[in-house]
């Protein structure tokens, strides 16, 4: 049986999961910001109607979203994860191949579903998602995830398909190439797309009927494999297992700019506890600990300075203490006093590069730590925060949630109605 | 429906699920802006939430359904997979507000009922002007003097 994959995704996934829990959002403009309440990163048809783009900071259409009485939200990141593993959770009743591959976005394989049946089970997987978990989706099929991108994008934009669309499908396959922008197509930039225009190359029709092999020349083997899989020939596989985890990241912007040493090394130790509970989330150590902190590119005229530097322990761990010390060091080895004019810094984060799965890591000789000791501590700790919510336990380097003033600013978020008993939704009596 | 996946299941067993199942994977693509927000879910016992991702807990606020044995302050349990019907206890948008009202069906008229003597009996006398968001499985009431919630 041919090949069929299926790109489901959720229409403006973080302004649909708030519209869930508030009706008053209904059919009214919703857009939500970035960390530090930067920049639209969610755009309802109303919001995207008034003209505000993808990207727009929030600080020039302020005073337009007021007038024209745009509701706008921080982001509410623990709702969203949770509503996306809501979602996910119903796919997988329709198809046991799920590849999960962003927050809102997932495909699902469809290949053992007959050819003339794939459209009804694509409008029953819309009905349920929208009836269970309140989000409204669209379907793309294809028998390459190229195609099914594409043909999301076709779903989404072609109000008569209803919000679904397959392209394995011949006839709709030669309906529609020719009829689409080659920029549609998933992974050709600004830079192919103006290559392609001087080839000639106007439609999707137009890119999948150029020969590869010059292509290649070109826009390296990237462009040769989007030939291939607009002709149907799948060179991405779907992957079903993610790929362990090599390194780990905790990076943030500060609400405001920071000169103060004591305060950077409260930001970094707090980074230092976060990344020590995602690597224990996934049962991961790591022996190189890098710490960066710099000063903003925006800050015009003001001292510059840009520092990162790794500090190494001498055997893996995920215990938040030894990172933080770690993490501290490494600040302490390259903290310079201002002069006149101070550094102010805003942005610092603790990043791991070499993650290994915690018992497969190698015991060190000299300097072993007493993991006997650290595991239930650390367990407990993690404990804690499970049940009463996150921070409820810190570390006294890291500062207490509330006073942590720098801390990245979320200042119009919704609560978090799924997951915390203190914030679920109301209902009126 | 209620299909659950063996690697569904929490360690533990059958006996807790997670209202939601949380995902501990990793995205294929992009890394999970969320990643780092995730928190525990709320958990309840896997015979009284047979589908969790349509389950979704509501704090009830108020005192017209207390001849439903509904009372102010009270969990409610809400899935949204199962079909409204007569006589049920649904989660409901009424002028915009989210409230908890009795569905009642007569014929070919749907109307949502409060259920409270001091009250009249019908909040909403056309269907038309609502929408249902869920059914009320369960509701969960403390018999104890709470200080706080969550504890």
């Amino acid at each position: 049986m041919s090949r069929a994959l299926a790109l489901i995704d959720g229409n403006s996934f973080y302004c649909s999961c708030e519209r869930v829990f508030d009706p008053k959002l209904a059919g009214v403009p919703v857009i939500v910001l970035s960390n530090n309440d930067g920049c639209a990163i969610a755009r309802t048809a109303e919001a995207k109607a008034l003209g505000i783009k993808m990207g727009d900071p929030f600080f020039k259409i302020r005073e337009m979203c007021r007038s024209q009485g745009v509701r706008v939200f921080s982001s509410n990141y623990t709702l969203y994860g949770d509503m996306s593993a809501r979602t996910n959770a119903v796919y997988r009743d329709f198809s046991p191949k799920v590849e999960i591959y962003s927050i809102d976005e997932s495909f699902l394989d469809l290949s053992d579903v007959q050819a003339d049946r794939r459209v009804e089970l694509a409008r029953d997987l819309r009905a349920t998602v929208r009836a269970w978990t309140g989000i409204p989706t669209c379907v793309g099929i294809g028998p390459t995830k190229t195609l099914a991108k594409l043909a999301n994008h076709i779903a989404k934009t072609v109000p008569d398909l209803d919000g679904v669309c397959d392209l394995t499908d011949p006839v709709a396959y030669d309906h529609w190439l020719c009829r689409i922008s080659v920029a549609e197509v998933w992974g050709i930039g600004r830079a192919s797309l103006a290559k392609l225009e001087a080839l000639g190359v106007d439609t999707v029709a137009d890119l999948r009927d150029l020969d590869p092999r010059p292509v290649r020349k070109a826009m390296t083997v990237v462009g040769e494999r989007i030939i291939h899989e607009l002709r149907g020939l799948a060179c991405l596989p779907l992957e079903l297992m993610p790929a362990q985890r090599k390194g780990c990241a905790v990076t943030r912007s500060f609400s405001r700019r920071i000169t103060d040493r004591a305060e950077l090394e409260q930001a970094v130790s707090a980074h230092a506890t976060r990344l020590g509970e995602k690597l224990r989330r996934g049962g991961l150590a790591t022996n190189h600990v890098s710490v960066f902190y710099h000063t903003s590119e925006h800050d015009r005229g003001d001292p510059m300075r840009s520092v990162s530097t790794t500090v190494t322990l001498p055997e893996a761990t995920s215990d938040t203490l030894a990172l933080i010390k770690a993490a501290l060091l490494g600040v302490a080895k390259t903290w310079r006093e201002s002069g006149e004019r101070p550094w102010r810094y805003s942005k610092a984060g603790v990043i791991t590069t070499d993650l290994m799965r915690m018992e497969d890591s190698p015991r060190a000789l000299i300097g072993q730590m007493d993991r006997e000791r650290s595991g239930p501590l650390m367990a407990a700790i993690d404990a804690c925060n499970a049940r009463w919510g996150a921070g409820a336990v810190v570390p006294a380097r890291a500062g207490v949630l509330e006073k942590r003033d720098w801390n990245t600013k979320f200042e119009m978020r919704t609560p978090r109605y799924t997951t915390q008993v203190s914030e679920l939704p109301v209902a009126v009596a | 429906m209620s299909l659950h996946r063996v690697a569904e299941l929490p360690e533990g067993g059958l006996s807790t699920v997670r209202v939601p199942l949380l995902g501990q994977r990793l995205c294929a693509g992009f890394p999970s802006p969320a990643d780092d927000f995730l928190e525990g879910a709320l958990e309840l016992p896997r015979w009284l939430v047979p589908n969790p991702p349509a389950t979704f807990l509501w704090q009830i606020s108020g005192e017209s359904m207390r001849g439903a044995g509904i009372f102010d302050r009270d969990l409610a349990c809400v899935d949204r997979s199962l079909k409204a019907g007569h006589d049920c206890v649904v989660v409901a948008v009424v002028n915009g507000q989210m409230s908890i009202k009795r569905l009642v069906i007569e014929g070919n008229r749907a109307r949502l009922a409060f259920d409270n003597p001091d009250l009249p009996a019908f909040a909403v006398e056309d269907l038309e002007e609502a929408a249902i968001w869920g059914v009320v499985r369960f509701t969960i009431r403390w018999h104890l003097v709470r200080g706080q919630f969550g504890r």
